[in-house]
């Protein structure tokens, strides 16, 4: 799709990766808080497809092929580094629902000094 | 007229806009919906229309990537947690109203400013595309993953595995 300038794309990311961020801050459901992290992360995969696309630096073109190239694989691995987390993360909070009968993140304090 | 873009007003840039729309309203849905069923799938929403945009970047494999993993797998096991631990409206968490929400509401205007005005005028008049036709298909991705990012690939794998022995031992109730 031609006619977009690169900027919309990147603005949505910034928007939704704002989003995610305040959304981390502000909520106390720990599942809420884990949705609010892949929402910054696909802003972030998304920023890296629209740089891979439209290249602004001044890549020389017999290097553009790598170039491209390099953002579509690392959201590959961003991909799986989500997936990976979200498992464990998830797992980590069944844990803690099962020694506390709840999840409010602002009772979990057992950690602090 | 006293202030004009950089770059021209196009059909296709209104097509952009309708999704861009969805996806933004999808994650302030995420974020301000107080029942975590509704968040998740709001966020499923967003990930769909994410990945139409991908399309639209012509990204095709990541696109179809991005709905079996992100809105199938990954948002699958987000409700089924929600639905095992009873999460719903009935026992929602109480949202208490203290600083911290203006606090985070804040800190987010102001990172969102910062980044903006470093990174938008600097690439206002950037439309051109620069990738060479067919960049996004599973075969350029796929032999790039096997050749130039090999290590990276495998380093990958490793840890997926870690993360599946990971999250049956905390899944465990008793080892």
């Amino acid at each position: 799709m031609q006619g977009v300038p690169l900027v919309a794309y990147l603005s949505l990311g910034l928007f939704m990766f704002t989003v995610g961020t305040v959304g981390v801050i502000m909520r106390r459901n720990p599942i809420v808080i884990f949705m609010c992290i892949e929402l910054m992360l696909n802003a972030v995969n998304l920023t890296f497809l629209a740089f891979a696309r439209y290249m602004p630096a001044k890549v020389p073109s017999a290097m553009l092929p790598e170039a491209v190239m390099s953002g579509q694989v690392m959201v590959v691995f961003v991909m799986a580094v989500a997936a990976a987390e979200v498992a464990v993360g998830l797992g980590i909070i069944m844990a803690i629902f099962r020694l506390r009968d709840s999840v409010d993140i602002d009772e979990m304090n057992l950690l602090r000094g | 007229m006293p202030f004009s873009l950089p770059f021209p007003i196009t059909p296709e840039l209104g097509v952009f806009a309708a999704m861009a729309g969805v996806a933004a309203l999808a994650a302030v849905g995420v974020v301000f919906f107080q029942d975590a069923v509704r968040s998740a799938l709001c966020l499923v929403l967003n990930f769909f229309v994410l990945a139409f945009i991908y399309f639209t970047l012509s990204a095709e494999m990541l696109g179809i990537t991005q709905i079996v993993v992100y809105a199938g797998a990954i948002m699958v096991l987000f409700l089924f947690v929600i639905m095992l631990l009873n999460l719903g409206a009935t026992s929602a968490i109480k949202e208490k109203l203290d600083a911290k929400k203006y606090v985070g509401l804040g800190l987010g205007v102001v990172m969102a400013m910062t980044i903006a005005v470093q990174v938008i005028p600097a690439l206002a008049s950037s439309t051109t595309v620069r990738a060479p036709d067919g960049f996004g298909s599973p075969q350029a991705i796929g032999r790039s993953l096997m050749t130039h990012y090999v290590f990276s690939f495998e380093v990958a794998s490793i840890l997926l595995m870690v993360g599946i022995v990971g999250s049956i031992l905390l899944a465990k109730r008793r080892l």
